[in-house]
């Protein structure tokens, strides 16, 4: 038995199955990026005055991330737009970008997360706070690159990248109280915030790899079957686009407000 | 929806975010610790956002022919 509207969309619907398929778990994806965003506006609504962290994010880079992907967006529908015309050679090249910048998003995003776990946050037992990037760690003392923060100023949005001059400080095993980075246990903030991009960097990962595979072993069913091809390119396209619509929410959300 | 009309929602977002972009610049750039750099991105941001309107347009012009659906 053959099923139908594989390659062919329905008349009543002008809906091929796949489309069908993709919308309805673009569906679920929504619900669930919906509920987490849900969570990080209720903590931020409901966090005290002056307490939430600011200013913790490399702006520039997280804006040279969301360009990478407005791009990858661009090349992702312009290869789905040279099948359509027909056009396989123009295919590879739009797409082979795609899975470049794919790429070059999640390597962005290590050093973001690099620079993050690096990143310490020491209080001493006089209650003095330093804060700074770890240079060396040895049984009897730490080096960290930064400088001396007051009481408060981490809420301000002035203790990360802020124009306060860096030195090594070296300061002695004894006399730490706490010491921690700035990983997702640190504070609420960081914690919606790794978990927001981290579930957003598997999903750019997982669509790299299917459109990586359409574009390599995959695309020998240009050969056999275009139009089904091209259906397939058409899919991964709307879940790369909703991919970065993501990010387009979650950018502004998480480094400027 | 097809990609063509995911895409065009796509760009109206994008165009958005790099025009909130530039108005964040130049928010900093009249700030208290305003920096030349502030608003040179600010501009460019606008420009950019000038930029996605008009590929918008190129687009649906290059692909008139393919359906909303």
């Amino acid at each position: 038995m053959e099923i139908p509207y594989v390659v062919q969309p329905r008349q009543d619907t002008g809906l091929y199955n796949a489309k069908v398929g993709i919308w309805l778990f673009l569906a679920s994806e929504v619900m669930l990026f919906g509920a987490l965003f849900s969570s990080y506006i209720i903590l931020r609504i409901g966090a005290a005055p002056g307490e939430w962290p600011v200013g913790l994010l490399n702006v520039w880079i997280g804006m040279g991330n969301t360009l990478v992907l407005i791009t990858s967006s661009i090349t992702v529908v312009l290869a789905w737009a040279s099948l359509k015309m027909n056009n396989f050679a123009k295919f590879k090249v739009y797409q082979g970008f795609t899975i470049l910048l794919a790429m070059t998003f999640v390597v962005i995003k290590s050093f973001e997360y690099t620079d993050k776990f690096t990143h310490y946050e020491v209080v001493l037992q006089d209650n003095t706070i330093y804060d700074g990037h770890l240079k060396e760690r040895t049984p009897t003392h730490v080096v960290i690159h930064g400088h001396k923060v007051e009481h408060g100023r981490h809420a301000e949005g002035e203790a990360h990248g802020s124009k306060t001059p860096h030195t090594d400080i070296r300061i002695e095993r004894a006399q730490i109280k706490k010491m921690e980075n700035y990983g997702p246990w640190h504070n609420t903030y960081l914690a919606i915030y790794f978990t927001l991009t981290a579930l957003h960097a598997l999903h750019v990962i997982g669509g790299a790899v299917v459109i990586g595979y359409l574009w390599g072993p995959g695309s020998k069913l240009w050969k056999t079957d275009p139009e089904r091809f091209t259906n397939r390119i058409e899919i991964s396209g709307l879940f790369w686009h909703f991919v970065d619509l993501v990010w387009i929410f979650l950018f502004p959300v998480l480094y400027l407000l | 929806m097809s990609l063509k009309a995911f895409h065009i929602v796509f760009i109206a977002a994008s165009t958005l975010l790099v025009l909130g972009f530039g108005a964040w610049c130049l928010r900093n750039y009249f700030g208290k610790n305003g920096a030349g750099v502030d608003l040179a991105l600010g501009a460019g941001s606008f420009l950019l956002a000038a930029g996605l309107v008009i590929y918008g347009k190129y687009f649906l012009k290059k692909l008139k022919r393919i359906s909303y659906l």
